[in-house]
Order: C-alpha cells, then sequence, then structure tokens
C-alpha cells in the first residue's frame, strides 16, 4: 500500500509520547500539521534532515504550518535522547507498541519494519493536504519540498 | 530569509567565489567549515582541474559553528581573502572558536578589528543567509551538496561520480 494520498481522512492512529497522553487523530484537528516519518533515530540522514527542518522552523511557521512532529519506530526514550542531541523543539512520536502499526495505517511503513522516509501535511480537517516518500531511504528531501506544499 | 519554495538553481554570480582553471567544467558546492564530508570533498576536488564555486549551507543542529566559520570567511573575502581562509578553515575543523579565527586572520594578514567587525556584522550575515536561502529553494537537504550541469547530488559523491568529474577535468577544453 502506497502512501496516504491527498484528500483522505487521516486513519485513526495512537503514537506514543515522550510526556502526556499518546498522540491520536484528534490532535491534528484544528491546526496544519506535519509529520516526518523517518527510519531511525541517530542515523546519519535523519540527523540531518531535523536538523534542516529545525533550521527553517520559524519560516515554516511563517508558510502556515502550525505544528510538526518526527515520527520513528524507536522507544520515547531514543527519541527523547535524540531530540536533546539534536537541540531540537520538534516533538517525537514514538510507532512502538504494535511495532509500526501506525506507520502501516499511513502507508509508510518500510518492509524492513522502520519507517519509509514520508512527509505528510494535514489540514485543520485532519484531511490530508500532501504527501511525500522519498524514492529511498537514504534519500533526504529538500525543506523547498515543505513550502512549495504549504504555498500550494 | 523570504520564500523558500522550490527554484532553480541560483546563476553564478558576483557574489560568488569561484576558482580552478579558467574554462574548466564547473560545479558549485554547498558546503559548511564543519563538515568533515565536506573538507574531504574539498580537498579531492582540489586536485582536480575543476573550477569550484563555494556556497555556505550552516545547519545549526548538525554544525553549531558553521555559521560563525562562514561569517569569517566572507569577512575575509572583503579584504580579498575568501580562499586563504576558505582553506584555513577546512584545514583545521577542531578550532572553529572565536580566537582561532582570529588566530587565522592574524596569520593571514588581515586587518583584525576590521575582520572582527566584519564577521559579525551584516553584510556577512547577509550573505551567508542568501546563500542558504538560494540552497533550500535548490534543494540543497545536507552537505555537501554538489551540482554539476545543473544536476544535484547530495552527501558524499560516489565513485561514479568521481569517475565522471576525473573525465571531465582532463576533457579537452575547446
Amino acid at each position: 500500500m502506497g502512501i496516504v494520498e491527498p484528500g483522505r481522512p487521516a486513519p485513526d492512529f495512537t503514537l506514543a509520547r515522550y510526556e502526556g497522553e499518546p498522540f491520536t487523530r484528534a490532535d491534528l484537528e484544528g491546526r496544519t500539521t506535519l509529520l516526518v516519518f523517518y527510519p531511525h533515530a541517530f542515523s546519519p540522514v535523519c540527523t540531518d534532515q531535523l536538523s534542516l527542518y529545525t533550521e527553517v522552523l520559524g519560516e515554516l511557521r511563517d508558510a502556515g504550518l502550525d505544528a510538526l512532529y518526527g515520527v520513528s519506530c524507536d522507544s520515547v526514550w531514543v527519541q527523547q535522547a535524540f531530540r536533546e542531541q539534536l537541540g531540537t523543539e520538534i516533538e517525537q512520536l514514538s510507532d512502538w507498541e504494535p511495532k509500526g502499526a501506525a506507520c502501516r495505517a499511513f502507508g509508510a511503513l518500510h518492509p524492513g519494519g522502520f519507517p519509509e522516509r514520508a512527509l505528510i501535511i494535514f489540514g485543520p480537517d485532519a484531511v490530508v493536504r500532501w504527501s511525500y516518500v522519498a524514492p529511498s531511504p537514504g534519500d533526504l528531501p529538500g525543506a523547498n519540498l515543505l513550502f512549495d506544499a504549504l504555498a500550494g | 530569509m523570504g520564500d523558500l519554495r522550490s527554484a532553480p538553481l541560483p546563476p553564478v554570480g558576483e557574489d560568488d567565489h569561484v576558482r580552478g582553471p579558467e574554462g574548466a567544467p564547473l560545479v558549485v558546492v554547498y558546503g559548511d567549515y564543519e563538515c568533515p564530508f565536506c573538507a574531504a570533498l574539498e580537498e579531492r576536488l582540489h586536485g582536480l582541474a575543476i573550477r569550484v564555486v563555494f556556497r555556505h549551507f550552516p545547519v545549526k543542529g548538525s554544525h553549531p559553528r558553521a555559521f560563525a566559520a562562514a561569517c569569517a570567511a566572507e569577512a575575509a573575502a572583503a579584504q580579498g581573502a575568501f580562499w586563504p581562509m576558505h582553506d584555513a578553515l577546512f584545514a583545521d575543523q577542531g578550532r572553529l572558536e572565536d580566537p582561532h579565527l582570529w588566530d587565522r586572520a592574524e596569520r593571514l594578514g588581515l586587518d583584525l578589528a576590521r575582520f572582527d567587525a566584519d564577521r559579525r556584522g551584516e553584510a556577512c550575515a547577509a550573505q551567508v543567509k542568501a546563500d542558504f536561502a538560494g540552497g533550500i529553494r535548490a534543494g540543497v537537504p545536507t552537505t555537501p551538496t554538489l551540482f554539476l550541469d545543473g544536476e544535484r547530488h547530495a552527501g558524499r559523491p560516489d565513485e561514479a561520480l568521481w569517475a565522471r568529474l576525473a573525465n571531465l577535468a582532463v576533457a579537452p577544453r575547446v
């Protein structure tokens, strides 16, 4: 199954957070949200990707993005350590148990058992506005794609 | 930083730093001085008959001193010493704090007070940010990213790309 396409409502899903209640479909409502699916915390390419998006966070907000989260199948403890290392305010969401279930629901689970390098923007109605999967997990999508999507 | 939507690679212009043999094939490199892969790339490119344009792409989360180092290179450029500073920065990436930057400026014979004022000034920051914004728009996702014939190659060049560069470098010029 491919990535959820624009116009489709977000499926029901549950992602664990480091602090507080799990993140669910209801959390997408009322704001424009980007989910950044990445294969593994601490892997070199993922580090670059989240650092890059952190660098342009202010511009993304100016372009109309209200919220941005990283999603991987790592545990919340690993994700928090990753976040601290990057010094990013981008919150991480964990698809740990059942492993990959939310990624699968979005069509963003790699056959290797980790997330594809995928991006999904949801409108405030929790409907997919734009989605993208990198040709391979090693390919890093530039931030320009996000600005194009937010302008579209 | 203004509009960051997709746009073609900015053409090589007056604000760019270019070196290499006149008429040789040209590559545009987006890099930062704290990136070890960029240092390795520069060294290997330097051994080829290739013209290199270097543009700044500092990302704080990955390389906290990259922006300051880029501004130092631009401040040196204001005194005609971009490439000597560029080489001095890449030659010793473990030493990029302020005193190390002053030390380099002194060794290069720059006016130190002017260098220090310039590197903290608006003009240098604006140049570095303009490079970065142009890179974002052209889809640069990381350092190093190299453009050859308008084609983007992100990350460390693979051996196929090196072979292509080596072939271009020895091709007869018309």
